[in-house]
């Protein structure tokens, strides 16, 4: 397929270039690299700084959290790197391009608060969709459908209509659309928020497990601490007012995660720095 | 005796029953004064229940009683040939092939204009208040214009009429058209701006599929209004043929039972044409999946 190798393409250039650019991490190239990335927003209230003087390097493979209170700009940071946000000031670079550039290539997967399935589709037609509008053929598609809804475990729901599935397994569909093509970057935006933590702890486990087979760079939202300490390599953590970076955490934890290392120290003294860092940005009697 | 007391039936029919003692009721009184001046002209004495009788089978009533209206939608209907220019089904068929031709044109427009509204800045700013404004000129002015133009450039018959059909009937496929293919959340169009998404692709994929339902409801309105608009087209055309051929005609003679009886089969075609819409729109939406 043409779209595959030029995106393959596209991916090599972007190590090539990332290795003047990454400073801070020069082991592993920078997929996504944000230099005093700032964003405000013009309101009848006044300029809200939404994210202010953002720094930050991703490298390949990585599982990065965002974590933080509301209004830290954590998710207008995920929507500047899938540019459905403009930044009004500093650099930002995805697969070494501009966000536009990377979007227009199709360099990411983006999952949403909501599952956002349109309802008149069947889960395997949601599924499709991305495929339908980037111009894959009919065989493709089945086989890649067939594929992305058997890696999240929703074999067997193809003909159903969003209604029919629960909230959980209407999550996970929209996961796997996200998966449907290659981009090798999944942009989550506090994708289980809105699910109970039973199911929400058995998709972190699927989620972990899915990034460990598909190699893919992973952003994702939260404003949980147990599900940012469990899945991530790197936790970023976010104050607001202006929103911006306080402190940014690397993971010890070994890559192999079943849910019971939850209960370890190593866990809990990562998590416990988290908690410093949020109380440390964000004062509670605002 | 369970579906009588557990469905509609009960309540449908004691509101039926309720209106037609009312009409039979209107009926009397409003006929009543001619029958008693004529017996005061003749000189003779009218009993109540003479003039009971005698005023549920005038000729020419102020007021025809039901019976009298459904013994003419009879005969004029069923006992007569189709083809025959006394028949109200040859008016009918007449009325409704330009109330489907102007509801067809209609929609078609309406849907087009909503599109244009929704993809293009200009048009947003611009075209709305003239669709509004088209719509606050009475139709009865405009209507025998239309014909007379239309006429002199060498277009008369079924489009004219149809024309005027398509004026009335544009106007609700637009207005719930442009609610309708602006109706998906923020998020499914962000979805399809992270596809890098074509236009053409965002409205046939997203935004075309989240308006029919707007569009199934715009239509009901739209193909009531487009009636109305063939009727109001054949009043200015001579009185030739169709439903408000017979309504002029009707009133030109004083035909009131003729009247009454063209203004049943409207309102009866009306029903049935929401009604085919109705069914069009449970076909398509339990095709499109949706809760039943």
């Amino acid at each position: 397929m043409v779209k595959t190798t030029a995106k393959k393409a596209s991916s090599r250039t972007a190590k090539v270039s990332s290795k003047s650019a990454a400073s801070a991490r020069p082991a592993q190239p920078a997929v996504i690299s944000a230099k005093n990335l700032s964003l405000t927003f013009r309101t009848d209230d006044g300029p809200v700084h939404a994210l202010s003087n953002v720094n930050l390097e991703i490298g390949k493979g990585d599982f990065v959290s965002f974590i933080g209170p509301s209004g830290c700009g954590k998710t207008t940071l995920l929507r500047v790197i899938a540019d459905l946000e403009q930044p009004t000031a500093g650099e930002i670079s995805v697969n070494g391009m501009t966000p536009e550039a990377a979007r227009l290539a199709r360099a990411y997967g983006y999952v949403f608060q909501a599952a956002a399935l349109y309802p008149w589709r069947t889960i395997e037609k949601n599924v499709a969709l991305p495929l339908e509008i980037m111009g894959y053929t009919a065989e493709e598609r089945k086989k890649r459908v067939a594929r992305t809804l058997d890696l999240v475990n929703l074999t067997g729901f193809e003909k159903k209509y969003p209604w029919q599935l629960s909230g959980g397994m209407q999550q996970r569909a929209s996961i796997a659309r996200a998966l449907a093509f290659d981009a090798d970057i999944l942009l989550m935006d506090e994708p289980f928020g809105a699910l109970d933590e039973i199911v929400r702890d058995h998709l972190n486990e699927q989620l972990l497990h899915l990034w460990e087979t598909t190699n893919k760079t992973i952003c994702f939202v939260t404003h949980s601490i147990p599900e940012a300490v469990y899945l991530s390599t790197r936790i970023v953590v976010m104050s607001p007012r202006p929103g911006r970076v306080t402190d940014v955490i690397e993971s010890t934890l070994p890559k192999e995660r079943p849910l019971e290392i939850r209960e370890s120290e190593e866990f809990l003294r990562i998590a416990h720095r988290v908690r410093e860092g949020l109380r440390a940005g964000h004062s509670y009697d605002e | 005796m369970r579906w009588l007391s557990e469905g509609k039936t009960l309540p449908v029919l004691t509101v039926v029953a309720a209106i037609v003692l009312a009409w039979y009721v209107g009926t009397f009184v409003l006929n009543a004064p001619f029958e008693r001046d004529q017996a005061t002209r003749a000189g003779t004495e009218i009993g109540f229940s003479q003039l009971l009788s005698r005023t549920m089978a005038q000729e020419r009533p102020v007021l025809p009683a039901p019976h009298q209206v459904i013994e003419e939608l009879w005969d004029t209907t069923v006992a007569k040939k189709i083809t025959s220019k006394r028949s109200l089904v040859f008016h009918a068929w007449i009325t409704l092939s330009a109330t489907l031709l102007g509801f067809a044109i209609g929609t078609v427009l309406g849907v087009a204009l909503a599109i244009g509204i929704v993809y293009n800045r200009a048009m947003d700013k611009s075209v709305m208040p003239w669709v509004i404004a088209s719509q606050t000129i009475p139709i009865l002015a405009i209507a025998p214009m239309i014909i007379v133009v239309l006429n002199s450039v060498g277009i008369s018959g079924l489009l004219p009429k149809a024309l005027i059909s398509t004026y009335l009937s544009f106007f609700p496929v637009v207005v719930g058209m442009v609610k309708g293919l602006r109706s998906p959340e923020a998020i499914q169009l962000d979805l399809m701006r992270t596809y890098n998404a074509s236009g053409s692709q965002t409205l046939w994929k997203l935004r075309w599929p989240a308006a029919a339902p707007y569009l199934f409801t715009s239509m009901k309105v739209a193909v009531a209004t487009a009636l109305v608009g063939a009727i109001v087209g054949e009043l200015p055309t001579g009185a030739v043929a169709g439903l408000g051929a017979r309504l002029l005609t009707g009133s030109y003679y004083g035909q009131t039972i003729q009247i009454w009886s063209a203004l049943f089969m409207a309102a009866a075609l009306a029903a049935v044409l929401v009604m085919l819409v109705g069914v069009g729109e449970r076909l398509v939406m339990s095709r499109m999946g949706e809760r039943p």
